[in-house]
């Protein structure tokens, strides 16, 4: 179970505004995290360890760039929630072990609204309401469940 | 089986394959560039823990994004990159020499390919009838290791285009009107596949700036079937041994687009999504600060041409600034003794090293505040060429050059002063 705190995104959310290209030569992703959302006031200052980002469709589009999913992870995204991603960030996400839930109704979630995700359904405990989440391929699931691709790889191969 | 199905199949160990399948495939090449290889490196490393690439002759590096060094982390970074293809033995390791997918398209793909690249304008391949999807670098450190990675066989969506090219409308044009009807997300997942007469009129470079902007609507996968123009392309390449594949006569498309190119006018992507796309005429006489005419998607010697036809014996207006960048060095040399890049410096432009330059914000040509950028390049995303309170327009090099001796945005169908 995944609890934490709503932060909201619009549709078509690129790769180049979560880590802007002139930082994707920094040696480590802990020092690109610094620069996660860097032009995204709400998330500067609003966003602590924990909290959930809920966005429209398309999130993650764009450029191939990895880092844009590590960075969330090393700042301690819980989850990503959207209308839906775009392919390569998607899999990026998934290979990283940080958890996307597609849903629907992810235009419902306001800021700040306080979320628990469970394996079938996300439960807004500041509105009360519950909203399915579509489930994942069972392949690509099973990557998740093992942390990764490649702690699904070594356990797999 | 359609020609997609067919070709990942063949790179697979079933014989027969469909939309929604997941299957693991078998690599001819992996590519990764300077935003994208130093992460994969130490992936490969760190986590995979391993030692050795499948095969030196197949794992490519490209340093295009930040060509020539523009800081001191882009120069460390590159001699990561250096000294890892050092001890790997890797044969084709590409320093400044061009934009990675120009050079993968001069040197590379072959027909019927399957191919993986850390960006996501690998797509771009398919002008030449392989199949190309951008990874990130852990998909790319996977298959660095194993030549193999998994994938979801997509579905397919074909776009025929009829119809007789009007003067000054290009494939760039066709392309942003397609992004602009399917928009960013339609096409996600999706193989695009891109046919018809107009299409088969077109040269392989213009077939690139197609295939290149599939991404730009979500694709995975973009595709022209191989025809007498791909075959030319490829002798004078001096590559040959490879095999075209075909659609079967039960080939099943999830969708079918037709356009019809006679009535095209040039198009614009304005700020800050590139399927916000309108006919010229909406923005005509928009004034410009910076012009660039470059990138994979339009930094070749035919972009170069059509530029230079405008530009000659003209020159650009006072208050802009106007950067060409050839997408390779072969391209830089071929306009050179064909005497463009004369023409360009005579009319007041700057002429860069071959590389992404201001395509990418990583090099040359960033933004200031409130700047607008018209350019050539894929993207018109918000802040990705310097300022997030800067614009980019995204037009054919036509349309660029154009502009550029005006100083606003302007038709090359006789908007010229």
């Amino acid at each position: 179970m995944i609890e934490g705190k709503a932060i909201i995104f619009g549709n078509n959310i690129d790769t180049d505004q979560i880590l802007g290209a002139h930082h994707l030569v920094l040696p480590t992703i802990g020092e690109m995290a610094g620069y996660t959302f860097e032009h995204h006031a709400h998330f500067t200052s609003g966003f602590a360890k924990g909290d959930i980002l809920v966005a429209g469709d398309n999130f993650g589009c764009g450029s191939s760039r990895e880092q844009a999913a590590a960075v969330l992870k090393e700042r301690g995204v819980a989850a990503v929630i959207a209308r839906g991603f775009a392919r390569i960030f998607f899999r990026n996400a998934i290979n990283l072990g940080l958890q996307l839930i597609v849903c629907p109704e992810a235009s419902e979630i306001a800021a700040k609204d306080k979320l628990t995700i469970t394996a079938e359904k996300i439960r807004n405990e500041t509105t009360g309401k519950e909203y399915a989440r579509e489930p994942l391929p069972p392949f690509v699931a099973g990557i998740l469940k093992s942390g990764g691709i490649i702690p699904y790889l070594q356990k797999n191969r | 089986m359609n020609v997609i199905e067919k070709i990942l199949a063949a790179h697979s160990p079933e014989t027969m394959v469909h939309p929604g399948q997941i299957i693991e495939v078998a690599l001819d090449a992996v590519m990764a560039n300077d935003a994208t290889a130093c992460l994969a490196i130490d992936i490969f490393k760190n986590e995979l823990k391993t030692d050795r690439v499948f095969d030196p002759e197949k794992v490519i590096l490209v340093m295009d994004h930040y060509t020539p060094s523009s800081s001191i982390a882009a120069a460390d970074s590159h001699n990561k990159m250096r000294k890892f293809a050092l001890d790997q033995g890797l044969r084709y390791v590409y320093d400044g020499a061009g934009v990675c997918h120009q050079l993968m398209m001069e040197h590379h793909v072959l027909p019927g390919q399957l191919i993986v690249g850390a960006d996501s304008h690998t797509c771009t391949y398919g002008a030449l009838g392989a199949l190309a999807t951008g990874m990130g670098s852990t998909d790319v450190a996977v298959a660095w290791k194993e030549g193999r990675i998994w994938m979801k066989v997509p579905e397919a969506m074909r776009i025929t285009v009829s119809g007789q090219w009007p003067a000054h409308v290009y494939a760039k044009d066709l392309i942003l009107k397609i992004i602009g009807d399917l928009t960013v997300k339609g096409a996600t997942y999706k193989a695009l596949c891109f046919d018809g007469p107009a299409v088969q009129a077109l040269r392989i470079s213009e077939r690139m700036t197609i295939c290149n902007m599939a991404i730009e609507a979500g694709a995975k996968f973009a595709y022209v079937q191989p025809d007498a123009t791909t075959e030319a392309y490829m002798k004078k390449a001096g590559r040959e041994g490879y095999r075209v594949f075909t659609d079967d006569a039960d080939a099943r498309y999830e969708r079918t687009m037709e356009y019809d190119v006679s009535a095209l006018a040039p198009q614009i992507a304005f700020p800050h999504s590139v399927d916000n796309v309108r006919d010229i005429s909406t923005f005509a006489g928009t004034v410009i600060d910076e012009l660039f005419l470059g990138a994979c998607t339009n930094g070749r010697f035919a972009d170069l041409e059509i530029a230079a036809a405008i530009l000659k014996g003209r020159k650009i207006a006072g208050n802009v600034r106007f950067l060409v960048t050839p997408a390779s060095k072969d391209v830089y040399l071929q306009a050179l003794e064909a005497g463009l890049i004369r023409i360009f410096m005579e009319s007041g432009a700057m002429v860069s090293a071959p590389g992404c330059s201001a395509c990418f914000g990583g090099s040359g040509g960033i933004l200031g505040k409130g700047e607008r950028l018209l350019t050539t390049a894929n993207r018109n995303f918000r802040g990705r060429v310097g300022s997030p309170d800067s614009e980019i327009y995204l037009a054919s090099p036509a349309v660029v050059a154009a502009s550029a001796i005006n100083g606003c945005i302007t038709d090359p169908r006789g908007g010229l002063r």
